[in-house]
Order: structure tokens, then C-alpha cells, then sequence
């Protein structure tokens, strides 16, 4: 009955497009469910796929899901195509998901992800050292709340999201204590309040993501990070301690659900040729973000101006 | 009066008292002074048999063949057509194809029309007022830009009060009908209202899929326990006499139950429809965190880029739906009790049909009916941005010093007293107060369940989840109660404050929560203002309950007796309504547990926020037994009220003989 009805719905549309020259027919009328969780980029970049895969006469479904609760539904078929899965915060179960055989890693989107302890400009006036994080041993207090005090308050990112801000303390010997956020836009309110006053602050911000562009402030420069830095004490400043680094940047990576190669070869290749540019995405998610415009004419205007990119990306249906 | 008790129940007691002992002595002499356990390295590994159990149902169980899988997708498909129905007809109408070869074939029914509709059958069930309140509401949704969402969301709302209330009148009548089932559904319920949704989410999605069934699922495990409640809270308290009266003029059971006893228990039946619906739509932002979309997105949407005023502008809208559908329904409720349902007839379904498609078939010659035309759309999003920004520039200094001052000298010390409690003196001195409140099986099942906590690992976040619990529950029954009292004696304001009740209930928390933050930051401060705020809300629901429900006559005749305001207060009015008192006690304290989960959000270090790190991990089994954990705690203060509250009971009756 679902399938007729879709039969009914793709006949209707194709008699709609009727004159225009795409003959493409694509390979199954199964909806294609691509996966959109509630960050600002995800939204704007699922929205080009779905504009450009519906073009081109796909059933396309846009899913809402949870970050993290996606493995399940991406191993069992329920969620076809996810653009944005984050190294920094979902590494472990990316992998985990992708060993199992079920999902497939299509490549990377194109940003890399940054971040790290980061503090509002007017703070380097207090602590003249910055952004060298051995500023950071001296003038601490500077940094401190109430409740931390001499010590100072670093408000890290969510417990789950992990980071290993306490490990890099104590391997760095930091007068810090770390206050876990509970969402990421709890951690923001926090930095917006104390931006606003002029307040001392030190958090955990990442990029993509249109704070950084809207704040203005810098990251803090740990030791650079080395896969060795993690994995092996010996390494770096502290001899007896791993962490005693920066945190690492992160690839964005679109992933999919192993089985639809077999039902939709061309729109996989079109997934695995999607790719976006860091800058751009920086000002896509700042046109929604702070402009406020809504995520489908973000995206629609990107489309119509880059139908060119689109339309190359999608040359398996361009017969 | 513990010695009484004690004498009382004889000789088990001894077994008990030495039993006790031994187990504290064994406890502390040969195990390590800090051993609790963590949840990486409990003592027993149930977290992991827990994990292998879902693979396991999730997988491979079937019944009769059928894989169980298949099942609960054949039932999330049939759960989902019908919304999706509604969707089409309320929200999106009939579109084809996306991207540049998008189509609409049908337009959504109007937005004019449906306002004119819903004001139409609210003048019929309940006069102007109600039908004003519609019209507002209606425009409030389609000129803030809001209406798409707001009918979303409404077509998974409506779908769930409904199976909600079925379901929870249909477990009512059988618990009730069958008293010694009673304490078990009670306790299955109070597991479904308290073991946060996050807990069990994975295996939830896979079997029910992605997107709206599974959060139709979840809102329907979270909004009908009180409906159940109400139901056997409603059927007990009808009047022995009227059942005999039935039983005499010959009337079978089923006519009873719907001749007699619904009709009768409808003003209570009606409590619990009410929460239904509270609850329903305080589970829209979870909803959409798992994939119901509609408003409650939109509120996380803005919140997302701390836009306070748009997500505020959105979870009013919902608040709008939430008492727009709670009078309408209570409005038809009251008709039913009172008989007089025949009003439908033909010309009053000619008229609403002519007030919704008229306009709707005009929305095709003139857009602006059919959507808000984009440039007229209002918003005072950016007022209420600048006044968040105000009150943060001009406040913080003195709020924060509150903050710390309630942190460094309340709280923490208070937290560190109960996680340095050894837990075998803990689990025991509860187990004994449970017996001496309610007998040996209470102590035993209160003992079990404390038990439970420690050997997974999870004692100390359980500790900080009960030390921000008690703490909440203290505030808001310190706050509830005499506010509660005090409306109940004043009915012209009663309307005032069920409308700020059922805002606090429905006004998504993360909406106040994160401004909030912005002055409290993130921590446990922030975590009990959330808690407090929503678990207010049945304590003073309860209050004015209790209050109106004394009977007129004890009242007059403390009256006669002579008795002052106060004495009446202390020893007619307060006695008769501890019942009640209690029961919200109890609905106070499973809200605050249901909130831990959100207050998780704010940065709590609990077992709300083992449950999403566990999520984040992708571990079922760890998810599942933390909030397990949080249904122990409310399993054992459920045991203890109900105890204390049936000693109550039973000493009052004798003080009245």
C-alpha cells in the first residue's frame, strides 16, 4: 500500500518535471533517510543533500536523531546517510559502528574541527602572557570563581563528550579546576554572560560553530598534539604523565549505512563527492545563526549558486 | 511509641534487629571503609548482562515465531500513519518531491479556519471565555511564525493523550477490580514515570525505529502513570452506598463501571486526564530531542544559538496548546458527568465544517491564509534578549553571591554528608524505618533495592542524585504547600493559579534554565532552580486538593465547638487533608526525580548524567541500570510515604472515632 502510494507520488512528480531534461530514473523509490541532529552546519549541509538528491528524483527523508544515538539505527537500515559525525566527540563510536561492517565511512566532509581551551580577548590584559598556556601557571587566580578559588574555574565540555581536561591538569601541573557544562548551550550561555560583563572566563570551544565569530577571543596554545602525547607517558613535558598536550583536531566525516550501496549506488557516489569548504560553512552557519534566516533558504541559496559544484558531484545521474 | 511497635510485632522483630547487626558488623569489619563500588569496577557486572539482555531482545527474542522486532516496528508504523495523517492535514498538506522539482498538490487546512473551528467548539463546551482564548491562541501561533510547528506538534499530542488515557483508564479499572495486583502496577508505574527515557533509548530505537513512534512511545510511558493513579484514587473514593445501589436495581458489572462508577469518579478521572495532558506536552522537547520535531525542536533549534526570546516565543506556543487542549477537554469531561453531551447534531457539524474549509479553500486564491505572510510575522524575541542581557549586566554580582553562598554553605556540605555515609549504616537505618512503618516486607524490599544501588557501582552518584532530591523536594513542598493552602481558601484566584501551574508544567524548563545559567552557571545551583521549578507544581496542586475536599460538616462543627481559625486549620482541615498531602509529596517527589535527567543538562555529576554519558557511549546496559538506580531511590520513598501515609491514615481515623 506505502509503495503504491510512493508509485502514485514519484509518477505525479515526474509528470510534473515532465519537460525538463533530466531522464534520470533513480535506482529504487525507497526513501533515503538522512540523519540531522540540532547543530546549525548539520542542518544547512543535509538540506543541499536533500535539495540535490531530490532533484534528481530520489525519495529523500529527513530523520531526526540524536548524536550519539545514531549507531543503532545507521547498522540496522533506519537512517540511510549522515553528513557530520565529529572525531572530537564521536571517535570511539564511529569506529566502533564502522567495524562491525555494517556502516560505511564515505570520507570526509572538508572542515577540520578545532578545539581546545579558549578565553574572550579582554582577558589576555589580565593575563599577559596568553595564548602560551604556561601563562596559564601564573595567573590563574585571575581566572578563579568562588568556589575554586586561588584555583582557577575552567568549564569544560559536557561529561560525555570527554576531552581529558582533568589528566591534562594534572600532567601540565595547571592551577585549574574543571566545571563540566551540561550541554553545549549551557557552556555558551556561560561564555555569552561573562562576555557581556567582561567577566573572567576559560572554556571549551570548538569550531565550526558561529560563537568564535560572534566572541572575540583566542584558543590557548597547548604543546601541539601527537597521537605519542595520548597513548605514552615518556612523552613530552611531564615524563610520568600522558595529556600533557593540546587537544587534537578533528576530521567531520559523512557516514552511511553499509546495505544502500547495493540500492542506490549513484546517490552513494554523490554522498562520498559531497564536500564543503570550512570558510563557507563558517558563513552558512552564520547567516542562520546570527542573521537568523531559516536553514532551507540558507541552503536553497547555496544550491542555486553553486549548481555547477552540485551537478559535477552528480554525474552518475546526469545521463 | 517505636517501643509499641516493636512489642507489637513480636518476635520477627528480634530476627530483624539481629539480622542487622550481623550485617553491619560483617559489612564494616571485613570489606574496606570506601567500598562502594564504581560503575566502572562494580561488584557485580549487571550493566553488562543488562547490555547483553537488549542485544538478546532486541535481536534475536520473538514470541510464537514472530521476532519481537517485527512487532514493535509493525506497531510503530500503525502508531505512525495516523500522526502522519494529522501531520499532512494540519501541518504540510500534500506535497511532492523536494529540491528544485518541489509540488504541492493540497494545501494544509487553514490557519484561520482551524482557528475559527477550535473557537466554535469551545463556545459549545464552555462558553466565551474559552472560545476568546482560542481565537488569541490561534493568532498568537500563525503571527509569530509559530503555526507549522505548533500543528506538528499538536497531531503527536492529540494521538498521545489519547492512547495514554485509554491505556491508563483500562490498568486503573484493573487494578482496582483487583486489589492485590494494585501495588505491583503502582510500582511498575512509578518506574515508568522515573527511569529517565535516555536510560533506555537505544533499545527503544531499535524497536521502534527512528523519528516519531519511538518518542510517541516514550510519551506514552511518561504520561499515563497518573492516569492510573487517578483512575483507582477515583474509583475508590466512590461512595460504598451508590455501589450498593447499583448492585440493588440489578445492574451488571460492566453497567456499574459505565452507568455508575466512571460517571460518578469523573471530577477525580478528570485530575488525571489533566496530567496527562501536562505531562504529554512537557515531553515534547525530549520528544524532539529523539526525533518528534515540531516545537519542541524549534525550542532547542533556538537555544542552540542562545537565542532566549525565540525559544521562549516557541515554548509558550506550547504552554498555548497545552491549556487550550486541557480546558476543551475538561470542558467535555464535566459535560459528560453532568449528562449533557447531546448538543453535537448536524447543523453544529455543517458549521464547523464551513468554518474550517472555507478558508481553507480560500488559502489557495489568497496565501496569506493558508501561512502568515513572512513579513507581517511578530516577535518580541529581541526584547527579551535584551532584558536577559540587563538583568545579567546588572544583577550578576548580587545573584552570584546568593549562589555561593547556598553552594559553599548549604549544598556541598550537605552533598558531602551523604556520600560519606557508609552505605551498610544508610541501607540499614532505612530498612528499619521502613519496617517500623509498614512491617517486615517493606524493610526487606527497601533493604533489596538499596542493595541494588551498591553492588552495581552506582552508590555515590545515587547519593548526589538524593542529596539534589531531597533538597528540591524540601523547597518546593516548603513553597507548595502554604501557597497551596492559601489559594485553596481564596476561589476567585483559582483559575489564576491552575493557568501559572500548568505553565510551570509545560513551559519547557530548558527555555528558563539556560537564561538561568547565564546567572547561576552551570552546577548544581542552576540543576535545583530546574528541579524546584517544575516539581512545585503538584505540591501545590495537591494543597488545594486536599484543602477543598474536607468535608463542609467537620469544618462546621469544629465551628460550633468553638474552635479559633488555626485550631480548625491544625486539627480538622489539616488531618483530613493529610491524605492527600501526602499523595503530593510523593507525585513531588517523583517529578523531581523525572528532572534529574534535565537537570543533567545544566552540568549535575548524578545519575542523570551517567545516563547520557552512557548514551554518548553507546552502552545500553549502563543507561538502563543507572536509571534503575533513580527508580530504587523513588521505589524506597514511595515505600516510606506510602507506609507513613497509611499510619496516618489509620491514626486519624482513630483520633476522629
Amino acid at each position: 500500500m506505502a509503495k503504491m502510494k510512493t508509485m502514485i507520488l514519484t509518477g505525479t512528480a515526474a509528470l510534473l518535471i515532465g519537460g525538463s531534461a533530466q531522464a534520470f530514473e533513480p535506482e529504487s523509490d525507497q526513501p533515503i533517510k538522512l540523519m540531522q541532529a540540532d547543530w546549525t552546519s548539520m542542518l544547512v549541509h543535509t538540506e543541499i543533500l536533500n535539495i540535490v538528491l531530490s532533484t534528481y528524483g530520489y525519495t529523500v527523508e529527513k530523520v531526526i536523531a540524536d548524536d550519539s544515538a545514531r549507531y543503532p539505527g545507521f547498522e540496522s537500515g533506519d537512517l540511510t546517510i549522515a553528513l557530520e559525525t565529529w572525531q572530537t566527540t564521536q571517535d570511539k563510536a564511529f569506529n566502533a559502528s564502522v567495524g562491525t561492517g555494517k556502516v560505511l565511512d564515505m570520507g570526509e566532509l572538508g572542515p577540520h574541527a578545532r578545539e581546545d581551551w579558549w578565553y574572550p580577548a579582554y582577558m589576555a590584559e589580565l593575563c599577559p602572557g596568553l595564548p602560551d598556556w604556561t601563562a596559564l601557571k601564573s595567573c590563574a587566580e585571575a581566572f578563579a570563581a568562588p568556589e575554586t578559588a586561588p584555583k582557577g574555574r575552567y568549564l569544560g565540555a559536557p561529561v560525555a563528550w570527554g576531552g581529558f581536561d582533568e589528566e591534562r591538569i594534572q600532567a601540565l601541573d595547571l592551577p585549574f579546576e574543571v566545571v563540566h557544562a551540561g550541554t553545549d548551550a549551557a557552556m555558551f550561555a556561560e561564555l555569552k554572560s561573562a562576555y557581556e560583563r567582561k567577566a573572567p572566563i576559560m572554556l571549551w570551544v570548538y569550531e565550526p560553530h558561529w560563537a568564535p565569530s560572534v566572541f572575540e577571543g583566542a584558543f590557548v596554545e597547548f604543546p601541539p598534539y601527537e597521537d605519542a602525547c595520548y597513548a605514552d607517558p615518556a612523552w613530552g613535558l611531564n615524563p610520568n604523565a600522558a595529556h600533557d598536550c593540546g587537544k587534537p583536531q578533528g576530521w567531520i566525516k559523512k557516514m552511511a549505512w553499509a546495505e544502500g550501496e547495493k540500492i542506490w549506488p549513484c546517490a552513494y557516489d554523490i554522498v562520498r563527492k559531497f564536500t564543503m569548504d570550512g570558510d563557507e560553512v563558517g558563513k552558512l552557519v552564520y547567516e542562520v545563526d546570527v542573521n537568523g534566516r531559516s536553514v532551507e533558504d540558507v541552503a536553497m541559496e547555496w544550491a542555486t549558486a553553486n549548481e555547477a559544484k552540485w551537478r559535477e558531484w552528480s554525474a552518475c545521474a546526469a545521463n | 511509641m517505636a517501643s509499641d511497635a516493636l512489642r507489637g510485632k513480636g518476635f520477627g522483630w528480634v530476627y530483624g534487629a539481629a539480622s542487622v547487626v550481623v550485617f553491619l558488623a560483617v559489612s564494616i569489619l571485613v570489606l574496606p571503609s570506601d567500598f562502594a563500588g564504581s560503575p566502572n569496577a562494580p561488584w557485580l557486572g549487571v550493566a553488562a548482562w543488562v547490555d547483553r539482555a537488549m542485544t538478546w531482545l532486541v535481536r534475536d527474542a520473538s514470541i510464537g515465531g514472530l521476532a519481537l522486532s517485527d512487532l514493535t516496528r509493525a506497531l510503530a508504523a500503525a502508531a505512525q500513519a495516523p500522526i502522519e495523517a494529522m501531520q499532512k492535514v494540519l501541518a504540510e498538506g500534500w506535497v511532492t518531491g523536494a529540491g528544485f522539482n518541489k509540488t504541492q498538490i493540497l494545501p494544509p487546512m487553514s490557519w484561520l479556519g482551524l482557528t475559527l473551528g477550535c473557537a466554535f467548539v469551545a463556545y459549545r463546551l464552555a462558553g466565551p471565555a474559552l472560545a476568546i482564548f482560542a481565537v488569541v491562541s490561534g493568532l498568537y501561533l500563525a503571527s509569530f511564525g509559530l503555526w507549522i510547528s505548533a500543528m506538528m506538534t499538536l497531531a503527536s499530542v492529540l494521538f498521545c493523550v489519547l492512547v495514554a488515557l485509554l491505556l491508563g483508564l483500562a490498568l486503573g479499572i484493573r487494578a482496582h477490580r483487583a486489589p492485590h495486583i494494585e501495588p505491583v502496577v503502582r510500582a511498575i508505574m512509578n518506574v515508568m514515570q522515573t527511569v529517565p527515557i535516555f536510560s533506555y533509548l537505544l533499545p527503544t530505537l531499535l524497536l521502534f525505529g527512528y523519528g516519531p513512534s519511538a518518542a510517541l512511545f516514550a510519551t506514552v510511558a511518561y504520561a499515563m502513570p497518573p492516569m492510573v493513579h487517578a483512575t483507582v484514587l477515583a474509583l475508590q473514593a466512590v461512595p460504598s452506598d451508590t455501589l450498593d445501589l447499583a448492585r440493588m436495581t440489578g445492574c451488571s458489572r460492566r453497567q456499574t463501571l459505565w452507568r455508575v462508577e466512571l460517571p460518578v469518579a469523573m471530577p477525580r478521572l478528570a485530575i488525571g486526564l489533566n496530567q496527562v495532558v501536562m505531562m504529554t506536552l512537557n515531553m515534547v522537547i525530549i520528544a524532539s530531542m529523539i526525533g518528534a520535531g515540531g516545537l519542541g525542536y524549534d525550542v532547542l533549534r533556538a537555544l542552540r544559538r542562545l537565542d532566549f526570546g525565540a525559544a521562549f516565543e516557541a515554548g509558550m506556543a506550547i504552554v498555548v496548546l497545552a491549556v487550550l487542549l486541557d480546558r476543551m477537554t475538561q470542558a467535555m469531561a464535566r459535560r459528560q458527568s453532568a449528562g449533557t453531551t447531546g448538543t453535537s447534531g448536524l447543523r453544529t457539524g455543517i458549521i464547523l465544517a464551513g468554518l474550517v474549509i472555507v478558508p481553507t479553500l480560500a488559502s489557495l486564491a489568497v496565501p496569506a491564509l493558508a501561512l502568515w505572510p513572512k513579513a507581517a510575522t511578530l516577535s518580541i524575541a529581541q526584547p527579551l534578549n535584551d532584558a536577559v542581557s540587563y538583568i545579567n549586566q546588572r544583577f550578576f554580582d548580587p545573584l552570584d553571591s546568593l549562589r555561593t553562598f547556598a553552594l559553599l554553605k548549604l549544598m556541598n556540605p550537605f552533598r558531602d554528608a551523604l556520600q560519606m555515609l557508609p552505605w551498610p549504616l544508610a541501607i540499614s537505618a532505612v530498612a528499619v524505618l521502613a519496617g517500623w512503618l509498614g512491617g517486615r516486607g517493606a524493610a526487606f524490599s527497601v533493604f533489596a533495592m538499596g542493595l541494588f544501588v551498591v553492588v552495581t557501582g552506582y552508590w555515590s552518584a545515587t547519593m548526589g542524585s538524593l542529596y539534589l532530591t531531597i533538597l528540591a523536594v524540601l523547597l518546593s513542598l516548603a513553597l507548595g504547600f502554604p501557597f497551596g493552602i492559601w489559594v485553596a481558601a481564596k476561589p476567585r484566584m483559582q483559575q489564576g493559579v491552575q493557568l501559572l501551574l500548568d505553565t510551570l508544567q509545560t513551559l519547557p524548563t530548558l527555555v528558563y534554565l539556560l537564561p538561568a545559567v547565564m546567572l547561576f552557571r552551570n552546577g548544581d545551583f542552576s540543576a535545583l532552580i530546574a528541579i524546584v521549578s517544575y516539581s512545585v507544581a503538584p505540591a501545590v496542586r495537591y494543597a488545594i486538593d486536599g484543602m477543598r475536599h474536607v468535608p463542609p460538616e467537620r469544618v462546621e462543627a469544629a465551628a460550633m465547638a468553638g474552635c479559633s481559625k488555626w485550631q480548625t486549620f491544625r486539627y480538622v482541615r489539616l488531618p483530613a487533608a493529610l491524605p492527600t498531602l501526602l499523595l503530593g509529596v510523593n507525585q513531588t517527589v517523583m517529578m523531581a526525580l523525572s528532572m534529574l535527567v534535565i537537570a543533567a543538562l545544566v552540568g549535575t555529576r548524578e545519575l542523570g548524567q551517567q545516563v547520557f554519558t552512557s548514551l554518548s557511549q553507546g552502552l545500553a546496559g549502563p543507561g538502563i541500570v543507572a536509571g534503575l538506580c533513580v527508580a530504587c531511590l523513588a521505589l524506597i520513598i514511595d515505600t516510606l510515604l506510602k507506609a507513613a501515609a497509611a499510619r496516618a491514615v489509620q491514626r486519624n481515623g482513630v483520633a476522629h472515632d
